[in-house]
């Protein structure tokens, strides 16, 4: 609507709503519609947009098992990466008897590029502290932990506050709405090890170790959390919780596709118009979130792939634009939809440099429990190094396949198995630009520095000699009024020239 | 990630480490709080130094290598001492594809010391970090959890001079 | 908390509040400064303290700051929205502690938002 009457400005300011703005309209908001709504450091106003009825609901109506179709109908899968689905989860660890269960809140968001779980904390706390308690009466558990990033100091504080307030009312601790459900949380907090989002090197993590993984079997439903049956969900996850037993299965499974139902949030960043959290019914295709959603690629450039899932996913190029985003149909072209990372990138980010840079960060990340992810990782990093330093040959390349293949087969956890994931998609969608790399020693996106020459265009330079004397490393040299040059052995490549020329003479290839 | 491990002799004050007692009391009975306790720890000190490690196995009567694995594996825990202004640069997926990379080369060629190291002086360090959850402002860095935003390489010398400059 | 009937006792209480209901003829409007970290990064505490200041000082009684989580718009942060009754939410982006003290004497004292500033102007 337009207020132009109403405010009394004039037609050219016509105030856009929020909700109209590209930016919101194809959005749907389900784990994110209490953020930017209420004040998170205000149970009042969390029970005010009909918090912890979904709770009471649970408690007060329905039975353990109820609460488990109601999720297993509703088609939720786990918004962490994995893709699971909750319902099920959920009904293995009820199905273990035993003394104590526990649930677990994964809130150590890793990818690097990904803020969902922190703007979830920051912005509706008490819809995780809900949504873990119906989870403790749908499983039998009475003990819960959240595992949130240290990094994330604000948010920290804001789920501590909330389970102090939930206390105080009696939401959280014993007979829990008169009935004789108990249920308690605690907060622990991670200090970065990005292997700690895998769920059993998480547990090892609380337990106030190493946060190594363990072997599967015995699955965390039979033996998780201090060797007891334990469910454990990502923050998004539990985000969707309160809504589905408040509203029914079909409030959610009728967003959606045929098997990835609800909606799910993506961290929209890199070479992107609008940058930032959006969420969107599964099945929006990849160029309705560039092209609408995040308004284009800026400053005139070209778009070139996108990467899902962080270090552990891949690169989606410009021909797969239409490929609806869900978890099925990322999968069928090398990617996944991961935590929600969505990095765009122009056509001057070189896709092997990228690749090595998420090698580079599992390689740093890598536990060192097994070998295939700890020698097999550092390996496929040298292989990269070489390939952009231009000493790769078209053998290593081969081999660089083999064993990336290799590492995905044998390494103990979710981190290896996944690891060499940007490397396959983008070997498989760009091989013509591995192999600029190879055999032509070249970067087409000019970003290897070892591949890529500075040169003065002899036509274009007026021989000022401002270039020279800003030069670090005094590799250009010239008669003034006469075209310039650059001395490639003494060259660093760090461009100062590039931006110091009046007269657009100097370029990278 | 390798660690560097320190040779500046420790300088523990009485109150630090009564400090520190007091946390280890509250946590004692509960192994799995070992890590709270030296992230406490390392809030008291501002790094684990291994004069400090040992108070702590001894008091959570857990072995000094245990102490000494967690310490290491987690890239939160410091060995070394960080400088009066900690020069943290975001190395996430969203700040290294706008560039971040060369931030962190400017400022390191800036101040004069590689990633990972702490000034002669004392007054500098820098650290690359992962994603400190601003990607819509990326490429950013911290100094002292201060953060700038939308930085270029030819920033950097402004930022830092207001830091170089400033008062003892 | 050991019924419903509580709870709901509690939601009957506060509802009002949040979605910025009239009542008795009293306007209750709702101002809302996004402040998780990106927010916080991009400047959003001076904006909230301009704000608060700025409110008091013109004994705004009906006015009511809140802070808040994230919208999701980050590069447009510090963002602040205006809830009104009846009246289609404001979100304004990019602000300043100055640009604050504008928006609270145009469009709370006044009642005129201030176009330029909001997002649609903003972001297009």
């Amino acid at each position: 609507m337009s207020l132009d009457n109403v405010c009394g400005c004039s037609a050219a300011e016509e105030i856009i709503p929020l909700n109209k703005t590209n930016f919101y309209k194809k959005q749907r908001r389900v784990a994110l519609r209490n953020c930017g709504v209420i004040d998170p450091e205000n149970i009042d106003e969390y029970i005010a947009v009909d918090g912890y009825r979904a709770l009471a609901k649970s408690l007060t109506e329905l039975t353990p098992q109820d609460v488990i179709k109601i999720v297993s109908d509703s088609g939720l899968r786990g918004r962490g990466g994995g893709g699971f689905p909750t319902g099920r989860k959920w009904s293995f660890t009820a199905a273990n008897q035993a003394d104590q269960k526990y649930v677990v809140c994964n809130a150590d968001e890793g990818d690097p590029g990904a803020f969902m779980d922190r703007s979830v904390l920051e912005g509706d706390p008490h819809c995780i502290v809900e949504a873990m308690a119906i989870c403790g009466y749908a499983t039998g558990a009475s003990e819960g932990y959240v595992y949130v990033r240290a990094e994330y100091p604000i948010a920290v504080k804001r789920l501590e506050k909330a389970i102090e307030d939930a206390k105080a009312y009696g939401l959280l601790g014993d007979n829990i709405f008169g009935t004789d459900f108990c249920f308690n949380l605690h907060v622990r907090l991670g200090a970065g090890a990005f292997v700690c989002g895998e769920e059993t090197a998480l547990m090892t993590s609380i337990e106030g170790n190493r946060g190594e993984p363990r072997p599967r079997p015995p699955y965390p439903a039979v033996s998780g959390l201090f060797a007891k049956p334990t469910t454990e969900n990502n923050v998004e996850t539990f985000a969707n919780i309160p809504q589905i037993v408040l509203n029914g299965p079909e409030f959610f499974n009728t967003i959606g596709t045929e098997t990835s139902k609800g909606t799910k949030v993506f961290a929209l960043g890199g070479k992107i118009t609008n940058t930032g959290l959006v969420e969107i019914p599964m099945g929006t295709t990849l160029r309705e979130i560039v092209e609408d959603i995040g308004g284009g690629i800026p400053n005139g450039r070209k778009f070139k792939a996108a990467q899902t899932g962080g270090p552990s996913g891949g690169c989606i190029p410009e021909a797969h634009l239409d490929t609806p985003m869900d978890y099925d149909s990322l999968l069928k072209i090398g990617a996944m939809v991961g935590s929600g990372g969505l990095i765009i990138m122009d056509d001057t980010s070189c896709m092997v440099d990228i690749a090595k840079f998420f090698l580079k960060f599992t390689v740093d990340e890598s536990c060192g429990k097994c070998t295939p992810c700890r020698v097999g990782t550092r390996r496929l990093l040298e292989i990269l190094e070489k390939i952009t330093d231009g000493k790769g040959t078209m053998e290593d390349l081969d081999t660089m396949e083999a064993l990336c293949y290799y590492i995905k087969d044998n390494s103990l956890c979710g981190l290896g198995q996944t690891a060499p994931n940007p490397v396959l998609s983008s070997y498989r969608h760009f091989k013509e630009e591995y192999i600029a790399h190879v055999r032509d020693k070249k970067c087409p996106a000019g970003v290897c520095k070892n591949l890529v020459q500075i040169t003065i265009d002899p036509d274009k330079c007026k021989g000022c000699s401002l270039c020279s004397r800003k030069c670090p490393v005094g590799a250009i040299s010239g008669e003034i009024k006469k075209p310039f040059v650059i001395d490639q052995s003494k060259c660093i490549k760090c461009g100062v020239c590039i931006d110091t020329c009046k007269f657009g003479a100097i370029s990278r290839k | 990630m390798q660690k560097k491990i320190s040779k500046i002799p420790f300088k523990g004050t009485p109150e630090q480490e009564a400090q520190l007692k007091a946390v280890i009391a509250e946590c004692k009975d509960d192994k799995s709080r070992l890590m709270h306790v030296m992230q406490k720890a390392q809030d008291i000190y501002g790094y684990l130094p291994y004069e400090v490690q040992v108070m702590i196995a001894e008091g959570m009567d857990v072995p000094l290598e245990k102490v000494y694995g967690v310490s290491t594996f987690y890239a939160q825990f410091a060995l070394s001492p960080k400088g009066k202004y900690n020069v943290s640069v975001c190395l996430g997926t969203a700040c290294y594809v706008k560039g971040s990379q060369d931030v962190l080369e400017r400022i390191c060629s800036e101040l004069g010391i590689n990633e990972g190291e702490c000034s002669a002086d004392g007054k500098f360090s820098i650290e690359a970090c992962r994603c400190i959850g601003a990607c819509g402002l990326a490429p950013v860095f911290t100094v002292n959890g201060e953060v700038y935003g939308k930085v270029t390489p030819d920033d950097v010398p402004g930022i830092l001079a207001k830091y170089k400059n400033a008062e003892d | 908390m050991k019924s419903v009937e509580e709870l709901l006792a509690i939601k009957n209480r506060v509802a009002p509040q949040v979605f910025a209901k009239s009542e008795n003829g009293e306007s209750y409007i709702r101002v809302l400064v996004g402040l998780a970290t990106c927010g916080i990064a991009a400047g959003a505490r001076p904006v909230y303290d301009a704000l608060v200041n700025e409110i008091e000082k013109q004994g705004l009684a009906n006015v009511h700051i809140t802070q808040t989580g994230c919208i999701g718009v980050c590069q447009y942060e510090p963002v602040i929205e205006i809830v009104e009754d009846g009246k289609e939410k404001i979100t304004y982006c990019k602000m300043t502690p100055e640009k604050a003290v504008r928006v609270v004497n145009e469009h709370l004292v006044n009642g005129k938002p201030v176009a330029e500033y909001t997002i649609g102007a903003v972001a297009k």
